[in-house]
């Protein structure tokens, strides 16, 4: 019961953090990949308050937040320094930062955090960048496996539109950094597309649970929600001495 | 590392023996093998005109010393030296600084932003100056992180998977000395030892000095271990200071032979300067 129910007793990706006293972790960790734009940060908003209603406490963390770090990456960002070595270190460094300081203290409180994008990001972005994809899983062998990572899955086609109607199409997103095409437009579609791919191939690698992301913020919201009951429900069956009376609907 | 992604991608971490790979969606997390054995560019001769020599020890086992005479010396026979520390790149440095200040930084996150001012000075200053043939002098090098990050708690196998793009030296100087010699000297220069040098970070003991002699005494260790795994040449650091730079430049004529001596490029004088 101390043990993360679900992962057959493996709770890290790798080695873990060694110097850390295992302690059990009640909460559950939800992770939402996909590529820019298509609409993660909106259905986070969304499940939020339901599942603040339904009586879970939850807690939000996303990528290259950290306090250590963001400052950091958006300086060299601007200042265009940044190798695929040096941007995949500075991913791992703000990663670990997040998941010592809140991700883990958060599961061990019970929280349900909600993560914006997880090592996958870095996975599917250093390899488009040229990085070994052996060298980045390697980098995050101290992640904690998540219960759920839900991939909102779109083609390049449908994204566009998205996009150039929403935000706009910015620098990074667009993958000038990797100087695909001198047009912002191609860029875009060109790296979008090769991410999207990265994403793909990971599906099975990692058992995502893919999303249609075509659907409206509806359905895709009651899609999320569908999972992320069953999930809890059967975490609840799990322990040992669950009352009827838990049961939530 | 490769820039291959399509032939990169084939040749991953999975181990598809793992139990928890056939059950659910989590499960689904493939287990990294222990990478400790793969393929090291540590383990073989880089293939690059120039030179490059590293010092190696823990804090006040004299090894800048011994590095800046080295330095010296080599400029006045001509060679064209280029001259790198460790955790000095600019990149981190604001995060390095808040980082220790408010102490926020756990083993992992020490190690990794080491390992990005390893990596950046390793593209900026080291890689070009060997490529075009310069002798590189490096003050510390990955066998630092190796030793200071175990002892700190990270894992043996993750620390060297992080800098699995580091070349080996043509030569590495390991800096022996016991722990006494070394407080000593670093008392005698300045009143007080500096908070992660002397691990207090780790908590081993709330006594500044006691918690350097734990702490410092565990990396010696490691890099005991660390000398027969890589080969790196041992100086006994308790010796005169100029005898001691007579068997470093020793060790380094031999590294020198077969060297083809660039012209030596203008004045670099002030890369010496860090």
């Amino acid at each position: 019961m101390n043990n993360h129910y679900n992962h057959n007793g493996r709770r890290w990706y790798g080695y873990g953090l060694p110097y850390v006293k295992e302690k059990p972790l009640p909460g559950h960790l939800i992770v939402i990949e996909s590529t820019d734009g298509v609409g993660r940060s909106t259905q986070i908003e969304l499940l939020r308050p339901w599942l603040e209603l339904e009586g879970f406490a939850v807690s939000n963390t996303g990528w290259t937040r950290s306090p250590l770090l963001s400052a950091t990456i958006n300086e060299a960002k601007a200042g265009h320094q940044l190798t695929v070595t040096t941007f995949s270190l500075l991913y791992a460094a703000d990663f670990a930062d997040r998941l010592e300081h809140e991700i883990l203290p958060a599961l061990q409180a019970g929280f349900i955090v909600i993560a914006d994008r997880y090592m996958y990001t870095a996975f599917a972005r250093n390899t488009v960048m040229g990085a070994d994809p052996a060298w980045s899983r390697e980098l995050f062998q101290m992640a904690l496996i998540p219960d759920l990572v839900f991939y909102l899955d779109i083609e390049v086609e449908t994204l566009v539109p998205r996009v150039v109607q929403g935000k706009g199409m910015d620098y990074w997103e667009s993958g000038m950094h990797l100087a695909l095409d001198t047009d912002i437009f191609e860029s875009f579609k060109r790296y979008q597309r090769r991410i999207i791919e990265e994403y793909k191939r990971m599906v099975d690698e990692f058992g995502f649970i893919t999303i249609n992301a075509r659907g409206s913020i509806d359905e895709i919201q009651t899609e999320l929600r569908r999972h992320i009951l069953d999930h809890l429900r059967t975490a609840r069956g799990l322990k040992e001495n669950a009352s009827p009376e838990d049961e939530f609907e | 590392m490769s820039s291959n992604n399509e032939n990169g991608f084939e040749t991953g971490v999975g181990v598809n023996s793992d139990p928890a790979a056939e059950i659910g969606h989590a499960g689904a997390h493939r287990a990294i093998s222990d990478s400790l054995a793969k393929q090291s560019l540590l383990k073989s001769p880089h293939p690059f005109p120039g030179r490059l020599i590293a010092v190696e020890g823990i804090d006040g086992s004299g090894k800048s010393t011994q590095l800046q005479l080295l330095a010296r010396w080599l400029r006045a026979r001509g060679y064209p030296v280029h001259f790198t520390e460790w955790n000095s790149s600019r990149l981190v440095r604001n995060a390095m600084r808040r980082g220790k200040r408010k102490n926020l930084l756990t083993p992992t996150t020490f190690s990794l932003l080491h390992a990005v001012d390893f990596a950046d000075r390793f593209t900026y200053q080291i890689l070009p100056p060997l490529k075009g043939g310069m002798i590189v002098l490096a003050d510390r090098y990955v066998y630092t992180a190796f030793a200071r990050d175990v002892a700190r708690g990270v894992h043996p196998g993750w620390v060297r998977s992080v800098y699995n793009f580091a070349l080996r030296p043509d030569l590495t100087i390991y800096f022996r000395v016991p722990i006494e010699v070394s407080l000593e000297r670093l008392l005698a220069g300045r009143a007080k030892l500096k908070y992660h040098e002397a691990g207090m970070d780790v908590g081993l003991s709330v006594e500044p000095v006691e918690s350097f002699r734990l702490f410092q005494s565990r990396v010696l260790e490691i890099y005991d271990e660390l000398t027969l795994e890589y080969g790196l040449r041992i100086i006994q650091a308790t010796g005169e200071i100029p005898n001691q730079q007579r068997v470093i430049r020793k060790m380094v004529q031999e590294v020198l032979r077969g060297y083809d001596r660039q012209p030596a490029s203008g004045d670099d004088e002030q890369s010496l300067q860090p």
